[in-house]
Order: C-alpha cells, then sequence, then structure tokens
C-alpha cells in the first residue's frame, strides 16, 4: 500500500474521531439543550478526539516511513553471502545500488548477477512486511488515540484550550520554518564561502580589481592563475541597478501622485492593474526586449553621434530593468501617498494651500518614509535581477563605469560560474558562494533599513 | 438692520433675526446636496463681526455640511453640490472670478481632530505664512510664528522645542497648534468643527478662553454639542435640525426663551 493512501486513510479514521468525539461530548450532557453545561463547544470535543487520533499516528508514521528503508538495506546486507560482505565500502555501496535499481525495476532483474536477485527479492519480501505492519501500527496507535480521547472527555474537560493549543503550536511551527529554512540557507553558503575563502584570501576577492575566474587544468597552463578580485562586479551591479532606480524612482513615484491625487477613479481602476501587470511579465521577456530590441536601438542612435556603443550594454539592461521596477515603485507610494489621512490635507487646504502645494509640502512629506522604504525595496530587487542582465549586458567583467559599455553583475557571475561542466570544489565554483553571500548581506542590510524607515512612519499614524 | 446686507429670502422659515448690524459672510438660501441627497435646506444666517456664533443640533443634522461651505471646503468632496449665496464682504464666494487660496486664506477653519502637518511646531505655524508670502524675511517669520503660538495660549509649553515635531505635542496642545496655524495667515473669520471634542476639560477651557480673546479680532462659527459650550462662549447660537436651520438668536434667549417648539426640545433634552 503506497504512503498516500495510507495518508488518506487516516484523514478518514480522524474524521471519524470527530464525529464519535462530538457524539460522545453530546451524549454525556444528554443533547442540545445541555451544551451549555459542557466547557467547550462541542465540535471542540470533535477535534480534540481526531487530534489524538491522528497526531501520534502521523508521528509513527513519519519515524517509520524515515527509517525503513535504512533498516531493511542493513538486514538484506547482512543475509548476504560472507564472501560479497568482505568487499570494500565502494564495492558495497555500488552493490547496494545495484539491488535498489533491481527493486524498483530500473534494471531487468535477469541481467543482473543471481547474488543481487535473491537479495532484491529479499528485499522485496522484507518491505511488503513492513508495510503491512506499519498499517496494523498504525490502526494500533490511532485506535488507542482514539480510545484514550473518548475515555477523557467529560463535561468538565477544556477541550477547546487544548485544541487552540495544538492550533497555536501548529502555527508557530510554520512561522518558524521559514526561519530555519533561511538560517539553513545562509549557512550553507556560509560554508561553502569559507572553503573559498581558504582558497582566495578575503581581502584579494573584496578589494581585487579584476575578475577573471579562470582556473586552469593542468599547473603549468598559460593564465594558470585566475583572479577573483569582486570589485568589477559589484561596480557592474551598482551601474546597472543605479541606471535602473534612476528610470523607476522618477517615473513610479510621479504615476503614483498622480494616480492618488490627481486621477479620477475611473481612470484609477483602469490604469493601476495595467502598471501592475508589468511586475508579471517574465523577466526573460524583459531580457529579449532589452537585447534584441533596445540594445541594438541604442547602439544604432550611439553611433549616429559618434559614440562607441558596445552591443551589450549596461545601459539597455538598466533601462529595461528600471521599466520592470516601476510597478513596485508605484504600487508602494500609491499604498503609501493613499494611507496619508484626509484631514492632513485638509489642514492644508484650509489655510489655502493650493493642491499641488498640499501635495509637495504635506502629503509627499508625510508619506516619504514610507515612500523611502519602497524604493530601498525596489533597489534590492533590482541588485538580485538576473535574467535581463544576462541577456543585455553581457559577461564581460569591465573595470568601467560607462554605462555604453559591456558590464557584468554579480549575480549574471553567479549563474556562468555554477552552469556547465565542473568540478564542484575548485575555487572557481565557490567563488558563486563567496559572491552570493556578500549579495545576501547586502540585499539583507537594504530590506532591513527599508523594512525600519516603514515602519516608523507605521506607528505615526497608527 | 444693516442696509449693506443681501435681502433674505421671502420663504425664509427661520425663527428669529438671521441678520446682524456689522454681517462678514452672509448665507442666502443655500441649498447643499451629496449627490442627490439634500444635505442643507434653503438656510439663510449671518456671521458678525467680533462675535462668536455657535451651531447645534443633533447629530447628522448638517452643522459640519454648513460649515464647510463657508470656506468652499466641500469643493473637495466629490459629488458635493452648493446652490444658494454665500457673500463674504458682498463677493460671492461661489462666483466663477472667485479663486479659492486665497479666499481660504481669509476663512480659516479649525478641526474636530487636531491634524498637525509631519513637519517641527514651528514649521506647522510657519507653513501659512510661507505660502502666502506673509514674512518679507526670517525675523518677520519669527515674529510671526511667536505671536501666533502666543495668542493660542501656546508659547510658554513650546517655546524650547520649537524645532521638535508638532505630532509629539498632547491633543490639546495639537489643537492649539492648529488654532495658532490658523491665526498665523490673519484670516478675517475662523470656523471651527467641534473643536474640543477630543479634549479633556481643562484643555477645553483653555480653548474656551482663547476663542473668547480670539473674538475681539475675527468673527468666528464654532461647530459644538455641548450646550454648556454654547452658552459659555458665543453671543448667537443658531439650531439646525435636519438640514434646516430653524431658530437664531442671542444666545442668552435663544437658551432661556426658544421660540420654536424643536429648539426647546433639543436644549431641555428631550431631543438629541
Ligand atoms: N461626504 C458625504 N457624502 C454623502 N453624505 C454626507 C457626506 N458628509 C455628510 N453627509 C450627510 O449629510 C448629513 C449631514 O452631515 P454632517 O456631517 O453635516 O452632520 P453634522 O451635523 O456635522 O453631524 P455631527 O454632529 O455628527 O458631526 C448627514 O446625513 C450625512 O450622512
Ligand atoms: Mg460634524
Amino acid at each position: 500500500m503506497s504512503h498516500s493512501v495510507l495518508l488518506l486513510a487516516l484523514v478518514v479514521v480522524a474524521v471519524l474521531a470527530y464525529w464519535v468525539g462530538k457524539s460522545r461530548a453530546l451524549s454525556l450532557v444528554g443533547g442540545g439543550r445541555g451544551i451549555r453545561n459542557l466547557h467547550s463547544l462541542p465540535s471542540y470535543y470533535g477535534f480534540m478526539a481526531a487530534l489524538w487520533c491522528a497526531i501520534p499516528a502521523l508521528i509513527v508514521m513519519v519515524l517509520w516511513v524515515s527509517a525503513q528503508d535504512t533498516v531493511i538495506s542493513k538486514l538484506v546486507l547482512s543475509r548476504l553471502p560472507s564472501s560479497v560482505q568482505s568487499l570494500d565500502a565502494g564495492q558495497l555501496s555500488l552493490l547496494k545500488n545495484d539491488i535498489r535499481n533491481v527493486v524498483s525495476g530500473a534494471i531487468p532483474a535477469e541481467s543482473a548477477s543471481p547474488e543481487v536477485q535473491a537479495a532484491a527479492a529479499g528485499y522485496r519480501q522484507l518491505r511488503s512486511i513492513a508495510d503491512l505492519s506499519l498499517v496494523a501500527v498504525l490502526l494500533l496507535v490511532s485506535g488507542l488515540g482514539l480510545f484514550l480521547a473518548r475515555a477523557r472527555i467529560a463535561p468538565t474537560l477544556r477541550a477547546r484550550n487544548s485544541v487552540e493549543g495544538v492550533v497555536e503550536f501548529m502555527l508557530m511551527a510554520c512561522s518558524t520554518l521559514a526561519i530555519f529554512v533561511t538560517v539553513g540557507i545562509v549557512l550553507s553558503v556560509l560554508y561553502e564561502a569559507l572553503r573559498f575563502f581558504h582558497a582566495v584570501p578575503v581581502h584579494e576577492f573584496v578589494f581585487g580589481l579584476k575578475w577573471s575566474p579562470q582556473i586552469a587544468m593542468r599547473a603549468d597552463q598559460v593564465g594558470s592563475s585566475g583572479a577573483f578580485g569582486a570589485v568589477p562586479l559589484f561596480l557592474g551591479t551598482a551601474v546597472i541597478s543605479g541606471i535602473a532606480m534612476l528610470v523607476a524612482v522618477p517615473i513610479g513615484l510621479f504615476s503614483a501622485i498622480y494616480l492618488a491625487e490627481y486621477a479620477d477613479r475611473r481612470f484609477r481602476s483602469a490604469v493601476k492593474p495595467v502598471l501592475e501587470i508589468l511586475a508579471g511579465i517574465p523577466t526573460v521577456v524583459y531580457g529579449f526586449f532589452a537585447a534584441l530590441t533596445l540594445g541594438p536601438f541604442i547602439r544604432q542612435l550611439g553611433e549616429s553621434m559618434g559614440l562607441e556603443v558596445a552591443s551589450e550594454s549596461a545601459l539597455s539592461a538598466g533601462l529595461v530593468m528600471g521599466i520592470m521596477i516601476i510597478p513596485f515603485v508605484s504600487s508602494l507610494a500609491d499604498d503609501m501617498i493613499t494611507a496619508v489621512p484626509q484631514s492632513l490635507r485638509d489642514g492644508a487646504y484650509a489655510l489655502g494651500a493650493t493642491r499641488s502645494e498640499t501635495i509637495r509640502q504635506v502629503v509627499l512629506r508625510a508619506a516619504l518614509p514610507g515612500i523611502v522604504g519602497g524604493v530601498l525595496l525596489a533597489i534590492s530587487r533590482a541588485i538580485g535581477e538576473t535574467m535581463i542582465v544576462v541577456m543585455a549586458a553581457g559577461l564581460a567583467a569591465n573595470m568601467t563605469a560607462n554605462p555604453l559599455a559591456a558590464l557584468t553583475t554579480v549575480t549574471v557571475q553567479i549563474v556562468t560560474l555554477l552552469t556547465g561542466d565542473q568540478e564542484f570544489d575548485s575555487p572557481k565554483t565557490l567563488a558563486a558562494f563567496a559572491l552570493g553571500l556578500v549579495l545576501f548581506c547586502v540585499t539583507l542590510l537594504l530590506n532591513v533599513v527599508a523594512l525600519r524607515v516603514v515602519r516608523k512612519y507605521r506607528e505615526q499614524y497608527e | 438692520m444693516n442696509t449693506a446686507n443681501p435681502p433674505v429670502p421671502e420663504n425664509c422659515s427661520t425663527v428669529g433675526v438671521v441678520t446682524v448690524e456689522n454681517a462678514v459672510l452672509s448665507a442666502r438660501g443655500v441649498d447643499v446636496y451629496y449627490g442627490e441627497k439634500r444635505a442643507i435646506k434653503d438656510v439663510s444666517v449671518d456671521i458678525a463681526r467680533n462675535q462668536v456664533l455657535a451651531m447645534i443640533g443633533p447629530s447628522g443634522c448638517g452643522k459640519s455640511t454648513f460649515l464647510r461651505c463657508l470656506n468652499r471646503m466641500n469643493d473637495t468632496i466629490e459629488g458635493c453640490r452648493v446652490t444658494g449665496s454665500i457673500t463674504l464682504e458682498g463677493q460671492d464666494i461661489y462666483d466663477r472670478s472667485q479663486d479659492v487660496v486665497p479666499l481660504r486664506a481669509r476663512i480659516g477653519m479649525v478641526f474636530q481632530k487636531p491634524n498637525p502637518f509631519p513637519k517641527s511646531i514651528y514649521e506647522n505655524v510657519a507653513y501659512g505664512p510661507r505660502i502666502h508670502g506673509l514674512a518679507a524675511d526670517r525675523v518677520e517669520l519669527d515674529e510671526i510664528v511667536h505671536t501666533s503660538l502666543q495668542r493660542a495660549g501656546l508659547w510658554d509649553e513650546v517655546k524650547d522645542r520649537l524645532t521638535q515635531p508638532g505630532t509629539g505635542l498632547s491633543g490639546g496642545q495639537q489643537q492649539r497648534l492648529c488654532i495658532a496655524r490658523t491665526i498665523a495667515v490673519n484670516p478675517e473669520i475662523i470656523l471651527m468643527d467641534e473643536p474640543c471634542s477630543a479634549l479633556d476639560p481643562i484643555a477645553t477651557a483653555r480653548i474656551e478662553d482663547l476663542i473668547d480673546e480670539l473674538r475681539e479680532q475675527y468673527a468666528i462659527a464654532i461647530v459644538t454639542h455641548s450646550m454648556q459650550q454654547a452658552a459659555r462662549v458665543s453671543q448667537r447660537t443658531a439650531y439646525f435640525h435636519l438640514g434646516d436651520l430653524i431658530e437664531v438668536g442671542e444666545t442668552d434667549r435663544i437658551f432661556t426663551n426658544p421660540r420654536h417648539k424643536l429648539t426647546e426640545d433639543y436644549i431641555t433634552g428631550r431631543f438629541g
């Protein structure tokens, strides 16, 4: 029996337990009129019974399933002839793989050696025994849980409190899960980054001006030492994000002001969703547009003015990225502007301020911290953006701030370092983790600052 | 009766004398509509110099609506329409040639909830004079801020913290800051919509004293739910009921000898 069917059965049993618990509680107090004599509403007794029935069973099942495979393969191996037992670890694990493949049908049984065939048959047999006993154990555990819960149900039992306690625990578990995952990601990146810093000194990475992550195949090859100076990458990221923000902040802010303060309701309800569609366009499509339409156009334009423009330029990537980020800025700024209380506007109008004075000096002033927060969030979005840059700005790690040259960014380099064939422990691959770590720190810092600014603003008008 | 006053429509059903000797602001046959709903019905009344007019009446009777017409604050409300005439020294304020910006500088307004700007105390008061160019230099501006805060009775409490945010003051102080902000642009008329409803009795008493002092220079119209407050601060009282102006008269007379049944019911507490 597969595990999903088992889970489904468990749900059915829990539903059953719910009814048992609920009707038990009701019958204890003599039906509908007696509900007031119960400590909690009858459904809470039902939920309690269901939880008692399902949770221990679920825990047993998880433990069982996670241990089953290891235990069975141990048993199978111990039954193998002693000639096989004495093999070294590498061959043993190969053998284990063979057995597994035969069991799962990935290799036809006929092509395997007789020992492997025998072992696979043993494995199959053990597994079916284990599955059956799992069903039995689960039935026992859930039945026991239900029995205990039913026996505990009494009018004074505080079923609501215990059910809500369980619910609270589950909510907490979900909320901390995200934190643990984040911590896990950070730790793994940190670990790999530290390995990189064993090979390449930190100061060379942070202050180095040359980025060419080639590692030679043989030690005597030309240019055998790669250069891992991250400064050109961070400069490229800064230039492209800067161009993007130059586009996104004014356009986003002005459109938010127009939509929030001037536009009539029909225009607003038509334009706002369209603006937000911009945020939903896949970045690959933006990349397309930047590489195939805007890039050549800028190049032609530049050449007609006598400028030298690379066909993959930071400018086209930055401009398109800016367009992509407009909705981030505009919808956050719009929220912040509409959150400014009408009474503040009235106060300014009542002093004889014009509409534009009111907006500039009172409304924007009040919304400013929130808008700044939104802009910071948009910047961290721009820094993390990869696809547009891969397609439009190229891979050349030039140490220049010229927007017409080809540039590359941190994220793009991470992608190129990790795609393709490579050894996993060469400095070249590990450099990606170091870059990721620094990038993570930068965006984290930006986000923390942004959140603090936004929160400070919220406190003002709660 | 002052001959300069605009004529009162003949079908005016208000009990008492709606006109006064030295009127600055005169409403004649004013109707206000929110969409189809008629919130103010044919109201005619004068506001006099150096006098406080109190507007009382049950909740929803249109006091705020009427007050907001007087400096065209209703312009910002979608679907709100005003008919009839309101004249400021003979000039129709709803006339096409009338610009609302200088109008609102002449007719200031204080709101129910204190609404200081998210700026420093100094900048709150200096804001009006700045946008109207009332001060030639910093010294003059300092002087305006000083006298306005002084007259609002707030100077002593804030003189050491002028650069701190106005939103950090207590409710009563904020309301006095808003009054200071209003008088800093030197208006002719001050409209107040329940200025004390969010304040404790001590802050209320201070503001009432302040209103009494301000009367020497300004014409004041105040909406209030407290009949004691109306009796304490006003010289004339107007009683509104469901959008109608039922009765207007000397405050003493209204509270001791109301002529209309509805007014009597309201002030004796049988209504509202
Ligand atoms: N913006 C608006 N749109 C539609 N109707 C409104 C609006 N503002 C007020 N009204 C209506 O106009 C009528 C008068 O409202 P107004 O606020 O003037 O009453 P009020 O006398 O000030 O009441 P309160 O003493 O409770 O402040 C009410 O029936 C109200 O529902
Ligand atoms: Mg009101």
